[in-house]
């Protein structure tokens, strides 16, 4: 007799906690297939508002570490992750159709690209900040710090593992904490991804990870005012000139979709889209 | 038994698994060198701890051999993420076994245990570390784009910091792509090898790191050697110097750290309390064996008095005794040389008519001890206020303005580091612009991190270790700068192999190894 399985589930992740839609509301996860999978967490207003407060509240812990600790911690992620490579190739076969192959690159992608951005955290202030040479005896440098809390669409296309961690990766490294729309047909790795983030030191409210629809949820953040940057990356099948509108009403920075394979893609520029540079006078005496 | 009396507390050595005697570690494995073993002992007792393996002429050509090998077939064509994820595992394993590290380093170098393990391993970590992320960023190291290794570095460090030095040299070489032969210091050998242990964990591939133990004649062997492209050194600036001639004419890169005689300026605003701390710290820190320590202290004449009288009484409640003890402020001198050298120059100041003073404390039986001494009425001229001591021992002078505090901290051949306690902003940023010293500490001193450029000024050496700038000296400028820039070498400088470019950062690598 086969042993009959166990399947979990799939709620959202705010405020490091797994809590269902206050909503009550689910929608159904399909295979490639069209098998059941899951009933996934459809968010609501009332979540999206309950993951900006919890960024907020987190955001003096994660910005006000050390460069050094954020690195460990991001490098910490893709030491779990590396654990649990079978799990997310599992899903990701699942809900994607792609071969396993194909689902083992995608999840080593996604682990070398923490890796690859966990670096950053202590350098990035090293290439893009720097001392001045002001005519006059005074002190003047330049720092780049987080810009504080990040809402992102994750992109909706190509891999859903891949796609999140591209786009929730560079918003962590300078210290801002996110809420981020998940890949909506396919969430189900993005749960689990909180999981991880959950067990690797990324204190919680860092990360907010909600399922559902980005067309109703990307408005609500959007026009949020304690939202500080949108990240459009994956809102390109929706009408994001709007959002854009809408952002502007309080100034919030704002990337634009991207599409194709290379949305995303690993740069410092993504880190330094979600900074503020601060310069710093200070009258230096004559002697 | 007064108050100032603590019940002993010593650090277990349970975590240490030594062994009797240690070899070479060239291409990845540990092997019999063809010079005579050496005894490793404990400062603290003078009882040996193992015997370590001598390196002659011949087990360093091997060493070099095995990195030109490494650095051909394999370093040089990883990527640089794959070079990052072996820095990251380096950085990983020496965290777990901080504490092990911890205690051979106490064991070896006599520095007390809370040092070692809340200064020396954790920064031995954080620098793996750091680089590692660098090792798949270098674009952005400064040296303009696609930048390539050198090749085979030639490394020799001290015994003052042995497995943080080991850190400093190390890590920013691999991450750039470089593989190394590197020398520990003759009378602390122990954790480099314990390190060698750990890239063994690492699975690093063999050849990259080659660690060559002995004396100076392996030191010199080394950076001697033809097949080397580059040299870095953090010692005396006797040595340094000999090192800058022989490569004179020669296309080896060179980095040297090495002396200092740092002026700590206090000036009449300062925080007193948080003065006295940093002036403790930057002097007795590791038994004062620190290239960058504050041993000159200018005091602002005006407060003089009160400072004085506070350092003593500061002194008087610092421990001298067992390294192994978590209450140990001082530890042991690490050697009878170095013991020698501190008595022959403090007798000398003595003589030269400074006023010495020393807390009364007990020193251990065996082992070399110096209490921590402290010189008043110094002038400029005298031997204590001029010469690196190398030791527990701290000169004071005084100033009446600024300007004669700048000419004075500056009347010196070196230039590694300086202290500036007060607490007007604008006078700080003035008086750190008119030194001449490569780290200026402001209103704390000997803070390290990996983040941080570290390095001298003048005949403290040139190249900065720590932070982007060291990367620099490990990293060669794409081909078209550096036509412009270099001029026809001598036909010595073409001993040396021409070497590969690394620039395969597309090549596949198995997932095996990464996945173990």
């Amino acid at each position: 007799m086969t042993r009959l399985a166990v399947p979990k589930t799939y709620k959202l992740y705010l405020g490091g906690k797994f809590p269902r839609s206050e909503s009550g509301r689910v929608y159904e996860i399909r295979s490639h297939d069209g098998e059941f999978l899951a009933n996934a967490a459809k968010a609501s207003r009332k979540d999206a508002r309950d993951a900006v407060v919890a960024a907020r509240s987190a955001l003096g812990g994660w910005a006000g570490a050390t460069a050094y600790n954020r690195g460990q911690v991001l490098y910490r992620i893709a030491e779990l992750l590396e654990g649990r490579r079978a799990q997310f190739v599992t899903e990701i076969v699942q809900s994607e159709g792609v071969s396993t192959a194909a689902a083992f690159a995608q999840v080593d992608e996604a682990i070398d690209r923490w890796v690859w951005y966990a670096g950053w955290a202590d350098k990035y202030l090293q290439v893009a900040g720097n001392a001045n040479p002001v005519s006059g005896p005074y002190f003047n440098l330049s720092v780049p710090e987080p810009t504080g809390v990040v809402a992102i669409i994750a992109p909706q296309t190509g891999g859903s593992l891949l796609g999140l961690v591209s786009a929730v990766a560079p918003a962590l490294v300078s210290g801002n904490t996110v809420v981020v729309v998940a890949n909506e047909a396919m969430p189900l790795s993005a749960i689990s991804l909180g999981e991880v983030l959950a067990t690797s030191d990324v204190p919680g409210g860092v990360v907010n990870i909600l399922t559902g629809s980005p067309a109703e949820m990307a408005p609500w953040l959007a026009s949020h005012a304690d939202v500080n940057a949108l990240d459009l990356v994956g809102a390109g099948d929706l009408d994001w000139i709007h959002l854009e509108i809408d952002a502007a009403e309080t100034l919030t920075r704002v990337l634009q979709p991207e599409n194709g394979p290379d949305a995303a893609s690993p740069s410092l520029a993504r880190v330094l889209a979600f900074t503020e540079t601060k310069t710093i006078w200070h009258t230096k005496g004559l002697i | 038994m007064s108050f100032l009396d603590y019940a002993p507390a010593p650090e277990s050595q349970a975590v240490l698994n030594l062994r009797g005697d240690y070899g070479l570690f060239i291409d990845g494995e540990f092997v019999a060198g063809r010079g005579e073993p050496f005894q490793s002992i404990n400062p603290a007792t003078e009882k040996q701890i193992a015997m370590i393996a001598h390196a002659d002429a011949a087990d360093v050509d091997a060493a070099v051999a095995a990195a030109r090998r490494a650095y051909d077939k394999t370093w040089s064509k990883l990527s640089g993420s794959d070079r990052g994820k072996y820095l990251f595992r380096i950085a990983r394993l020496v965290q777990e076994r901080a504490r092990e590290l911890a205690v051979a380093e106490t064991l070896d170098n006599g520095k007390p245990i809370k040092e070692s393990r809340d200064v020396d391993v954790p920064l031995v970590a954080a620098w793996f570390f750091y680089y590692a992320g660098w090792a798949d960023k270098l674009d952005h190291a400064g040296v303009g784009p696609t930048p390539s290794a050198r090749g085979v570095a030639a490394q020799v460090i001290p015994w003052n910091f042995p497995l943080l030095m080991l850190a400093w040299k190390i890590a920013p070489a691999l991450a750039a792509g470089n593989t190394v032969v590197l020398k520990p210091a003759e009378t602390t050998s122990l954790t480099a090898l314990l390190f060698a242990e750990i890239l063994q964990q690492a699975d690093l591939p063999a050849g990259v790191v080659n660690i060559v133990t002995g004396g100076r004649d392996t030191g010199k062997a080394l950076v001697g050697h033809p097949g080397v492209n580059l040299v870095a050194f953090t010692g005396s600036t006797g040595a340094g110097r000999a090192i800058a001639r022989s490569v004179a004419g020669t296309d080896k890169k060179v980095i040297l750290e090495l002396g200092g005689k740092a002026a700590n300026i206090v000036f009449d605003d300062a925080p007193i309390d948080q003065a006295i701390e940093g002036i403790v710290n930057g002097i007795f820190f590791n038994q004062g064996h620190v290239c960058c320590a504050g041993s000159r202290l200018l005091v602002q004449e005006s407060i003089h008095d009160d400072v004085i009288d506070r350092l003593k009484a500061r002194l008087s409640t610092l421990r001298l005794g067992d390294p192994m003890d978590k209450n140990t402020d001082i530890g042991a001198i690490n050697s009878a040389e170095q013991l020698a050298r501190i008595r022959e120059l403090t007798d000398i100041g003595e003589q030269e008519g400074a006023e010495r003073w020393s807390p009364d404390c007990v020193l251990p039986e065996a082992g070399f001890w110096f209490r921590p001494t402290i010189f008043t009425n110094v002038s400029t001229s005298h031997r204590i206020a001029r010469d690196e001591v190398f030791g527990p021992v701290l000169s004071v002078l005084t100033f009446r303005t600024p300007a004669e505090a700048i000419a004075k901290a500056n009347n010196t051949p070196y230039g590694l580091s300086a202290g500036i306690w007060t607490e007007k902003g604008s006078r700080m940023l003035a008086v750190a612009d008119k030194l001449r010293a490569g780290v200026i500490w402001a209103n704390t001193f000997n803070r390290f991190d990996p983040a941080s450029p570290f390095g001298g000024y003048k005949e403290s050496g040139y190249g900065r270790e720590g932070g982007r700038h060291g990367l620099a000296a490990y990293l060669k400028p794409a081909a078209g700068r550096a036509a412009a820039r270099t001029v026809t070498a001598a036909p010595a400088a073409s001993i040396a192999p021409a070497v590969a470019s690394p620039a395969a950062e597309k090549t596949p690598v198995s997932r095996k190894k990464a996945a173990k």
